[in-house]
């Protein structure tokens, strides 16, 4: 009885080998730029007055980055863009809920904070961080981090 | 082997042949991976959410900044990214795994699947000693008006601001003799931890320099149950990948793939182990980057 599949998609060996060297060089790429940008946020939080708009922008870039390595990952590792792409649409459309899914979730959290900072003065005062102790606190902050 | 007539260009499907040109099990192995993904987002935007309404959230390179055999040391995400590296490596030998099958040769597939699985139990080790690390962990915080030597667990936090000079004067005449002596001897070996047990506590609190303490409060507590929960749930993903290629691997050394005629079921594992990475590069990124 013929087969209904093909098992098996026949690709050159250099043609493979070119494709992996080169997702998993990119890759590695991304990450270690990723670990950068984590270190250089570590290094904002610690001087004197951390801008919060470059570590907002900083963050934003390193999640775009990790969307880049999620493709990489599903459309050469996993194969996925070798696939029908009616199949594909199977797949990719219904993650599509993600996009209201976290922006629903995470409206809903910060409004909860907003919220409680408005109409619980405790809360307020107990966790919001203060910034005025900053000068005498983090020009010890240096040496001793390690002891954290 | 294959029907010629399947072309990728089909727009619709009109019968007689596997509309996505995929075998069974390879299809449903997508959908649940499809499914995971959502399992794992849930948790994923649950933390977010809560991250969200905080006020203030530890800074992850404060916490995680150990390194097996650095003691004390500061190294900000340098373990994680050797985790990261593990993972991004063990995928790599999967894709040749993989290869190997479609080209059956038996040889290279047990080869690289055998790769796949140290690169696996690594990982998982690296996250054993991570775990061990975090709860057995002794940081002093200002915990109830009193120095507390605490871990990360699910129930405590020590990761909060740091603590205001005043509150931790009064915090160290609260705390007790054993906590003072370990503050004490963290900065200074001169004399042995029973020797310092048993100074008076007014000595031993004029030889703490309460600017060199680095004392923090307490942090949100929802801060370990995330971590746990969903690092530990993607460890058990790995964990169970591990044990699927070591099936894997026995069944191609027992000839199952050979006489099947195909290794499609490496391709299916291969699916997931790569999910794994795939959901790793998330967590890595909620966790350990933002």
């Amino acid at each position: 009885m013929p087969s209904e599949v093909t098992f098996e998609h026949h690709v050159s060996d250099a043609e493979f080998k070119s494709k992996v060297r080169k997702t998993t060089i990119l890759l590695s790429v991304i990450t270690v730029i990723e670990l950068c940008i984590g270190l250089i946020i570590y290094n904002i939080h610690k001087g004197e007055s951390p801008s919060h708009l470059l570590v907002l922008m900083f963050k934003g870039a390193v999640c775009i980055l990790s969307l880049a390595k999620a493709y990489y990952i599903v459309s050469i590792f996993m194969h996925l863009g070798d696939e029908i792409r009616n199949m594909i649409m199977t797949i990719v459309v219904p993650l599509l809920l993600f996009i209201w899914f976290i922006t629903a979730f995470i409206v809903d959290g910060n409004s909860y904070k907003n919220l409680r900072n408005t109409y619980d003065p405790h809360f307020k005062e107990s966790t919001m961080p203060r910034e005025h102790h900053s000068t005498t606190e983090k020009a010890h902050d240096e040496p001793k981090e390690g002891k954290q | 082997m294959s029907t010629a007539a399947t072309t990728h260009q089909t727009k619709w499907w009109s019968g007689g042949k596997s509309p996505f040109n995929l075998e069974y099990g390879k299809l449903m192995m997508w959908y649940f991976l499809m499914s995971d993904t959502f399992t794992f987002g849930a948790f994923l935007i649950s933390y977010g959410t809560i991250r969200f309404s905080q006020n203030f959230w530890p800074d992850p390179n404060v916490v995680f900044n150990a390194f097996p055999g650095a003691g004390h040391a500061n190294l900000p995400l340098a373990f994680v990214s050797v985790m990261t590296f593990i993972l991004i490596i063990s995928s790599v030998t999967m894709v040749l795994a993989v290869h190997a099958g479609h080209n059956r040769d038996k040889k290279a597939v047990v080869k690289w699947l055998s790769w796949t699985i140290v690169g696996g139990f690594a990982f998982l080790s690296c996250q054993a000693w991570e775990w061990h690390h975090l709860i057995t962990g002794e940081h002093a915080a200002l915990v109830d008006g009193q120095i507390q030597l605490i871990g990360q667990t699910t129930a405590m936090n020590p990761w909060g601001q740091l603590a205001e000079t005043s509150a931790i004067t009064d915090a160290l005449h609260n705390s007790s003799q054993e906590v003072l002596a370990k503050l004490v001897y963290e900065h200074d070996h001169s004399k042995s931890l029973e020797q310092l047990i048993a100074t008076p506590k007014d000595q031993l609190i004029s030889a703490l320099n309460i600017a060199e303490l680095h004392i923090r409060e307490k942090g949100p507590v929802a801060f370990g149950g995330y971590f746990y929960g969903i690092t530990g749930f993607h460890g058990f993903h790995v964990f169970s990948g591990v044990i699927i290629n070591i099936v894997m691997l026995v069944m191609a050394q027992k000839d199952v793939f050979e006489k099947r005629g195909h290794y499609l079921m490496i391709e299916k594992a291969g699916l997931y182990w790569h999910f794994v990475d795939l959901v790793w590069v998330f967590v890595f990124l909620c966790f350990y980057l933002i």
